[in-house]
């Protein structure tokens, strides 16, 4: 089977099973939507200055749903001896990265997506810049976090305190992702500078860590 | 505060980091000193005889 | 430990207390912030050697990646914890230094803020080596060594750009230095460079150290099981 043909099975795999055990979807999508309206509470929305920040608390709400399904999906293969399977198999190990990734990145978009709209009408959001920039940020930004996630997900697989340690290695990592994501929202949303820059550097971010990720992943997983 | 106290508080600071990392160092040395010389016939220079 | 360490011990000792003397006695008084400025003489020769340390620590992991050997895997962890003790001393002298210069302890300024990125990367870099089991720990962390490593131009670039967009007061000496300055500033750098050296061979000696005590102490537990 093409290298492209495995990452599809498997990713149809992870989504059918995903589909399945719908309890963890939709308490996600309840943690979601809480923090969202913590976010609410604690940044008061009805100030003048919500605008500004908005970028940075949605890229932080997202950041830390995107922690809490990271910690999910390898945490299923773990119990299954899947990975095992894997090393076993002569399917090249960057596939199995790849479909998770991609799997992930779906999970975490089914979460931005009610966060959206809910952050748009609680802090009465209205892009005053190009609005459609919003997407290519949002697509690039999530997969920034994804792919690092992912990544940094399997290697806490065999520490100890494994949740506190996917967190503790994505977030700093993540820190140049942040910035684009969050300034070019801010930029967008305000409409005062171009997010121009930012979207450049989320697109450098994002080839430098999916090379970088596919080319050591096979490490990672021998590792184990 | 006068501009030399931060002056001093800076220069303070910096030795007390090193030495606080090197007083660890050498205390844990001495310690596995002390490991290594209570079982000197388990640790070995050469690769181990084989089982 | 072997004959040279004794002798590096005595020429760092005598090099900082010479560095020191430079710094505080020797150096020109700055004009506009006065004698706040010598702390430059410990900030930046500190954030240079950090660098090299971190430098040398992406080195290392890439050795280990090709060759698999232990000392490569030793001297990366040994690099990065003593990168990171310089880290701190960058992170706590440019504070220091900013509060009577300019009333606050901290800007977003370029240097400062990629330190703190790395000395973030570096720690988790070091949690990742204590809390993980298993065999290919080094791999792992060499692996991660890497990402860091990756990660730096764009962490720079991030910075710079937020700065040009935000700006603030920028710690550390712009424009051209005054050559008794800079002298004396080379003093202190080599002073900390044998302090550097001096702190790796202690740490490369404990690591060794433990981990002999360690596979001795499974050898014997595997002899106790196997009778």
């Amino acid at each position: 089977m093409s290298f492209f043909a495995i990452t599809r099975a498997t990713l149809a795999k992870d989504i059918r099973l995903e589909w399945r055990s719908k309890d963890a979807i939709n308490a996600m999508l309840f943690f979601a939507l809480l923090v969202v309206v913590i976010f609410s509470f604690a940044f008061d929305p009805t100030a003048e200055e919500s605008r500004r920040i908005a970028g940075g608390l949605i890229w932080v709400a997202f950041l830390f749903a995107a922690v809490v399904a990271l910690n999910q999906t390898w945490a299923r293969e773990l119990r299954n001896q899947v990975l095992d399977a894997y090393r076993v198999s002569p399917a090249p190990a960057n596939s199995l990265f790849l479909a998770k990734a991609i799997g992930n990145f779906i999970f975490v978009s089914v979460l931005e997506a009610p966060m959206t709209p809910l952050f748009i009408v609680f802090y009465k959001l209205r892009a005053l810049g190009p609005g459609w920039e919003l997407a290519p940020i949002a697509l690039l930004g999530t997969w920034a976090l994804v792919v690092n996630g992912t990544f940094f997900a399997a290697i806490s697989l065999r520490t100890r305190s494994r949740e506190i340690m996917l967190p503790l290695l994505l977030f700093p990592f993540s820190i140049p992702a942040l910035l684009g994501m969050v300034n070019a929202t801010t930029a967008v949303l305000t409409g005062e500078e171009s997010a121009k820059f930012w979207i450049a550097l989320l697109l450098a971010y994002d080839v430098v860590f999916t090379t970088a990720c596919l080319l050591f992943f096979e490490l990672v997983l021998e590792a184990e | 505060m006068n501009s030399m106290h931060y002056l001093y508080a800076a220069y303070i600071a910096t030795w007390v980091i090193h030495g606080t990392y090197l007083t660890i160092l050498v205390r844990k040395y001495s310690r596995i000193r002390k490991e290594m010389e209570r079982k000197p016939s388990a640790i070995s220079n050469q690769p181990s005889a084989g089982i | 430990m072997k004959r040279g360490f004794p002798i590096l011990a005595i020429v760092t000792a005598l090099l900082l207390s010479f560095a020191l003397y430079e710094a505080l006695i020797v150096a020109p008084t700055e004009q506009t912030m006065g004698n706040v400025q010598r702390i430059f003489y410990y900030h930046v020769p500190s954030a240079w050697t950090a660098f090299l340390l971190f430098a040398i620590n992406f080195v290392a992991s890439i050795l280990y990646l090709i060759k698999r050997s232990e000392n490569a895997d030793i001297l990366a962890l040994v690099s990065a914890e003593v990168g990171v003790v310089f880290c701190t001393v960058v992170l706590i002298t440019g504070p220091i230094w900013a509060r009577p210069v300019w009333g606050i302890w901290w800007t977003w300024d370029l240097r400062l803020t990629l330190t703190l990125v790395l000395w973030l990367i570096y720690v988790s870099y070091l949690l990742l080596r204590r809390f993980s089991t298993g065999g290919k720990t080094p791999m792992i962390a060499a692996v991660v060594a890497i990402f860091g490593a990756l990660d730096v131009p764009l962490v720079y670039f991030s910075i710079w750009f937020f700065r040009t967009q935000h700006p603030s007061p920028v710690i550390g000496a712009g424009g051209s230095l005054d050559p008794r300055m800079a002298h004396v500033l080379l003093i202190n750098w080599a002073a900390f460079l044998c302090l550097a050296w001096l702190l790796c061979w202690t740490r490369y000696e404990l690591e060794v150290a433990q981990r002999r005590v360690e596979e001795s102490q499974a050898m014997e537990s595997l002899m106790e099981g196997l009778q």
